[in-house]
């Protein structure tokens, strides 16, 4: 698998992990999308939202009126009275009491409203993450990182559940806000609006600025952390080796290296980040005085009808209109982050889906007078459901296991080819091996048989129909694979083993199990069939994993399997015995096998020698062997008598 | 925990102090301006003095100046700070994490390691400039604005603290709560997780048996899950802010109406009453940025934890106190030697192992899975200690010398074995720094490497990506035998090292240890016959114990498994995955 992750990935692979992350293309456009995806489902929460917050706003307003007018209105009229009326103060505070409540009410309708819409955008853009994953083709996640992959599940959605449960109704809450005091500014007076309208010009001038600065640090920081992380992910994995090398002070020494140059740039990105809110904050003070002052000379001097009230009514609202947008920019860059992070998932759910034309369906099928009929139970027997549009007729056809290559080129990439003029033919039933080097093409071959990865050129056919017309799910359904590298899941042995064929009873899970000689270790485990597997069964050895892929792929019952290299780990006397195991399970089933010593190839109906993507030999072991090429070279270690080309 | 991880701030205790001073005066200019703001307009706008304005303004200025400046220096050294406790956190980890023997790593796994350098070491950095910028700020706004609260009036002052005790209790109730469902939804968040991790380096499995279905099922039932989790925790936390809201508010009101009393029978002055009304501002921001603190430090607390753990775990494998500091030869003797991972297994993995390898000797060791074969040998080098009885390497027991010196001439090639990115010439030196170009290309001939090393367009420059992903598994395996090589050890030890490797390089391989290296003691574990039939003799282990210990001959004769496993193998002594054409 390493060789099409190099081919693809090309020469620029390396380091990638450390590069800055893009810059975001059109963040306008990224942002309403992801409204969309907010607004989507969450419109009513959404409308009900800006209400809440427009009932605080008017709440706050309220209180903020109240205690004006508490001490001209109510209390000044009171004082020296011997006999004060406290009835309308009463009245007033019972009015601002229900203000106030209102005002609790909606704040905390609104908290609770923004839970649902945050967590569950994030579910539902979490499960199209994942659904959408699955549907990828496997070049994805050839040519992707998956620690890239899996930073989209982690730190991009963290980031975008923070932007969406805080920033979004901050940011409303502020541009109501900024929108009300505006017009009551500009009603209040034109010319000391324009003021307060340079200065907050300013502010964002200064925030944008700092920003900007702060932007590029970020970048920096970025690719230090990135270079760090790269770092550390390989010491640790290798951190064994580094031990039997006494490597320590070695690994030591570049660590403190990449550590320092991201303290640099860790504390630069952050301290520009910091300044942002005093500097705003001191540049809504100056407004406030350049106001005062500027207001001051107005209206004592009573230019425009503007009077002494209005002006204090004015530098009140003056820092009410500096706070929220001091708020937005402080807002702004975790909006960024938020916005790169959606950016990565968006580009992850525009990713093409692996297609599928195919219309031929594998079906369970029984004879009947001679014919061949579906069967909606389990029959053992199975058929290719061919639908044909011209005649609009459907046939019958049996599943054999028939497979043919047809002159294949097939490469990774356009540009260069890893297969070329492969011919072959397994018939029904045979056991072909795959026999050559590493990157001959072996893996590449049985990754075209089931469709991971299409053809350029060329056709294979599964029983005479060309792959591309069988459905990929019922094409799949029909290989059994045990792959190279096994993989378990969380969850029991029975349930690993059970992932072959999810209904699947005990008895055949321990079946199975015994098929591929895996029953006796099973047994042996603290919990036997129930006990969990955790970290891809990190808690099994690599031979006893492959045995459970084996079992895995024994309990599906596939009528044609692709053993890659099943073997390779089992040491020779559990190999023996999963060998009769597999001998049984290949027995009526074809089989290709990418074998890993000659002692399981030997017995093959045919054995395909491959050499740099093409076929140099192809033929019985006996056939073989009489050659004397490349295969005789191999089995006896013998120099050839006749140097292959 | 936190003292611990406090406890590697080191020079940045400075900027550590300094940033909570600037706070503090940022928030003495906070609170002189609404006063100057109030100046201006009482008695400049209302009495009508244009130089009261300007002169109070220009005042107010220079406040403003001086707050502008203690906020840049809060967040300068606030970033100063907590940037350098994130750089020194991950180098006291690293440089503790490089003292860890095989046992503690086992105990961490590689990838806990990579997340808590990693991101529990960012938590920490943003809470503890949170709280550095904030955790001073807020108590110190609260302090001063209660004190000039009782400076005012005491009786009103009291209704604050009333206030201030009732949220607090409430707070706490809340965190404490919140703090609970946080927790469990947070693991259930890492096992999700996990679970994408897991589909997405098994993709092909899902794929080949069409289960795309069943793990998108699978994945909305654990989504919905978490969903269902985080709405729970979240809904308590969403109580905090209407409860204080609503508290000011109560305040508010009830300042008003005794305030309102008050002022009647000349108690208090209405400026004095507007002062009290803002404070009670000013008391609620600083309570909203404690409880936003509160929330930091119980969101941080888990990875302050589990960082905790790594700069607290101590090796288990120290050097003794008189270190023996030289290996005598190559010889090896297992005494009684018993091993088991677990101390408290029943069943150890190495029982009673008894067994004597002369200095020169060259052994095999042949057996099935999980019989000992690897950690019998990983006790030679120290990997790992015994549980009881002992082994000795030239005569001396393994603990009793400097590991260095032990590992130095014990050169293990690992099973699971990794190169680094760097070229080859850099991965080899991993054996010897000082190793010159002509000795690591002696080693690659030893190890057969040198003809595909020489085939590469770089040759020894060439570039090893990450985890060497860009060489073959028999490639790689070479390479590791030859970097083994140039600690030119007293024993050389080859764990399966030659598995991917084909029989016929193989072959030449053990050849030219034998005529090279005569001197140096060697083991080999295989699962080919092939690899240890020419051996002085072989170890044949069968449940973690020595089945037999002989020559081929000697085993053939009288050793059961050993022929068994001899007869599996005959008749094919060809290997059908070989590397390259030769």
């Amino acid at each position: 698998m390493a060789e099409q992750v190099k081919v693809v990935k090309g020469p620029g692979g390396r380091g990638q992990r450390g590069m800055p992350r893009p810059k975001i293309e059109n963040p306008g456009k990224l942002f309403m999308r992801l409204m969309s995806y907010v607004f989507r489902k969450y419109a009513i929460h959404m409308i009900l939202v800006v209400i809440c917050i427009v009932l605080s706003v008017i709440a706050n307003v309220q209180g903020t009126m109240f205690t004006k007018s508490l001490i001209d209105t109510y209390i000044t009229p009171m004082i020296g009275q011997t006999n004060p009326d406290y009835s309308p103060l009463a009245h007033a505070i019972m009015r601002v009491v229900l203000f106030y409540a209102l005002g609790v009410l909606a704040a905390f309708v609104q908290a609770r409203l923004m839970i649902y819409v945050g967590q569950g955008t994030l579910k539902d853009l979490r499960q199209e993450l994942f659904t959408h994953m699955e549907s990828l083709p496997i070049k994805y996640f050839d040519t992707h990182a998956h620690g890239d992959i899996m930073s989209i599940y982690t730190n991009d959605i963290d980031t975008l559940r923070q932007m969406i449960s805080q920033s979004i109704p901050q940011l409303l809450n502020s541009a109501i806000t900024i929108v009300s005091v505006f017009v009551s500014m500009i009603v209040l007076s034109v010319p000391l609006t324009i003021v307060t309208v340079i200065m907050v010009a300013l502010m964002l001038f200064v925030s944008a600025k700092a920003t900007g600065a702060s932007g590029k640090n970020f970048v920096a920081q970025q690719k230090n952390i990135g270079e760090l992380n790269g770092y550390i992910e390989e010491m640790m994995t290798g951190q064994k080796v580094v031990k039997v090398f006494c490597h320590e002070e070695k690994a030591i020494e570049r660590f403190d290296e990449l550590n320092e140059m991201l303290y640099q740039s860790a504390f630069k990105a952050n301290t520009y980040s910091n300044i942002l809110g005093p500097i705003n904050t001191q540049l809504g003070n100056l407004s406030y005085v350049v106001c005062a002052i500027f207001g001051g000379a107005l209206a004592l001097n009573s230019y425009f009808g503007f009077t002494v009230g209005g002006l204090a009514s004015f530098l009140t609202f003056n820092k009410s209109f500096s706070m929220p947008i001091n708020q937005v920019s402080m807002q702004f860059n975790s909006i960024i982050m938020a916005l790169a992070g959606a950016d990565r998932i968006f580009k992850l759910l525009d990713e093409q889906p692996e297609t599928d034309d195919g219309y031929v369906m594998l079906v369970n099928a029984k004879e009947e007078n001679g014919e061949i009929v579906e069967s909606n139970e389990f029959t053992g027997h199975w058929a290719w459901k061919h639908y044909h549009k011209a005649e609009g007729t459907t046939t019958y056809q049996p599943m054999e296991g028939d497979v043919t290559f047809n002159d294949v080129d097939f490469g990774y990439s356009d540009d260069k080819m890893v297969l070329h003029n492969i011919v072959l033919h397994a018939l029904p039933g045979q056991k072909v091996a795959l026999v050559g080097s590493t990157g001959a093409g072996k893996t590449t071959i049985t990754n075209l048989i089931n469709r991971f990865y299409d053809i350029q050129d060329g056709k294979i056919r599964y029983d005479n129909i060309n792959i591309n017309k069988i459905k990929k799910e019922d094409l799949r359904r029909s290989l059994g694979m045990v792959l190279q590298d096994t993989h378990l899941f969380t969850g029991t042995v029975a349930e690993n083993i059970r992932y072959g064929k999810l209904d699947a009873t005990d008895e055949e899970v321990v079946a199975a199990a015994k098929l591929a000689n895996a029953d006796g270790f099973i047994k042996r485990l603290p919990n036997g069939y129930d006990t969990m597997l955790t970290g891809d069964g990190a808690n099994l050895s690599q031979g006893q994993r492959q045995l459970l892929a084996i079992a895995r792929a024994a309990i599906a019952n596939p009528p044609v399997l692709i053993l890659d290299e099943a073997t390779s780990s089992i040491d020779t006397r559990t190999e023996k015995i999963v060998q009769d195991g597999m001998d049984k399970l290949m027995h009526g089933r074809t089989t290709f096998v990418i074998a890993h010593r000659l002692s399981t190839v030997k017995n093959s109906d045919c054995i395909v020698v491959l050499e740099q993507g093409r076929i140099v030999e192809m033929g019985t072991h006996d056939e073989l062997m009489e050659l004397k090429k490349r295969y005789y070279q191999l089995y006896t270690g013998n120099k050839p008598e006749m140097v292959s080309a | 925990m936190i003292k611990k991880i406090l406890r590697e701030l080191n020079e940045f205790k400075l900027p550590s102090v300094l940033t909570p001073i600037c706070m503090i005066g940022e928030v003495i200019a906070e609170m002189i301006i609404p006063i100057l703001m109030g100046n201006i307009v009482d008695k400049g706008i209302n009495g009508g003095s244009l130089d009261y304005i300007i002169r109070t303004g220009l005042i107010m200025i220079l406040v403003a100046l001086f707050g502008l400046l203690a906020g840049l220096g809060g967040a300068y050294f606030g970033a100063k700070a907590s940037t350098g406790l994130a750089r020194n956190l991950r180098k006291k980890m690293f440089d503790n994490i490089q003292t860890f023997s095989f046992s503690n790593i086992d105990k961490f796994s590689s990838s806990g390691l990579v997340t808590r350098l990693t991101t529990d070491v960012t938590n920490i950095q943003n809470s503890y400039q949170m709280i550095l910028r904030m955790a001073m700020r807020a108590p110190a706004s609260m302090i001063i604005a209660m004190v000039m609260s009782f400076i005012i009036s005491p009786r009103l002052a009291s209704i604050y603290l009333l206030a201030v005790f009732f949220l607090a209790l409430v707070m706490l109730f809340i965190m404490k709560t919140a703090g609970k469902y946080f927790k469990e939804v947070f693991e259930k968040y890492d096992r999700l997780n996990e679970s994408v991790q897991e589909n997405v380096s098994a993709i092909r499995v899902v794929k080949a048996y069409v289960r795309e279905e069943y793990e998108n099922n699978k994945f909305k039932i654990a989504a919905l899950n978490i969903y269902e989790m985080f709405v729970k925790a979240e809904k308590t936390v969403t109580l905090v802010s209407p409860i204080m809201m609503g508290t000011v508010y109560a305040c508010i009101l009830l300042i008003s109406w005794f305030g309102a009393h008050m002022i009647v029978s000349n108690e208090l002055t209405t400026g004095a009453m507007m002062s009290l009304l803002t404070y009670c501002m000013n008391i609620l921001m600083s309570l909203m940025m404690l409880s936003m603190i509160f929330v930091m430090i119980t969101m941080s607390e888990a990875s302050a934890r589990r960082i905790a753990e790594v700069i607290d775990e101590k090796t288990s494998l120290g050097n003794p106190k008189k270190p023996v500091m030289e290996v005598k030869d190559g010889s090896i003797r297992f005494d009684h030697a018993s091993f088991s991972y677990n101390k408290d297994s029943k069943d150890p993995v190495l029982k009673d192992i008894n067994v004597d390898i002369k200095a020169g000797e060259t052994v095999g060791i042949i057996g099935g899975t999980g019989t000992g074969k690897s950690s019998l040998v990983n006790l030679i080098s120290r990997l790992y200690d015994v549980t009881s009885g002992a082994v000795y390497v030239g005569g001396v027991d393994v603990r009793e010398y400097d590991m260095d010196t032990l590992r130095q001439q014990v050169s293990v090639v690992l099973q699971k074995n990794v190169l680094f990115s760097g070229t080859i010439y850099e991965n080899l030196r991993w054996g010897d720094e000082n190793a010159t170009d002509e000795e690591v290309q002696r080693a690659c001939k030893l190890a057969c490497a040198d003809e595909f090393i020489e085939k590469m367009p770089d040759g020894y420059n060439t570039y090893i990506e990450q985890g060497g992903t860009n060489v073959s598994g028999g490639q790689r395996q070479r390479l590791c035998i030859a970097r083994a090589l140039l600690k030119k050890p007293k024993i050389l030890i080859l764990d399966d090292s030659t598995s991917a490797v084909d029989t016929a390089t193989d072959a030449k391989i053990r050849k030219a240890f034998a005529e090279e290296i005569p001197g140096t003691t060697k083991i080999i574990i295989a699962q080919r016959i092939s690899s240890v039939q020419d051996c002085d003799r072989i170890i044949v282990m069968e449940d973690g114990r020595v089945n037999g210990f002989g020559s081929h001959e000697e085993l053939l004769e009288n050793n059961q498994i050993y022929r068994e496993v001899y007869e599996s193998q005959v008749g094919a002594s060809g290997d059908a995955d070989f590397d390259e054409k030769e």
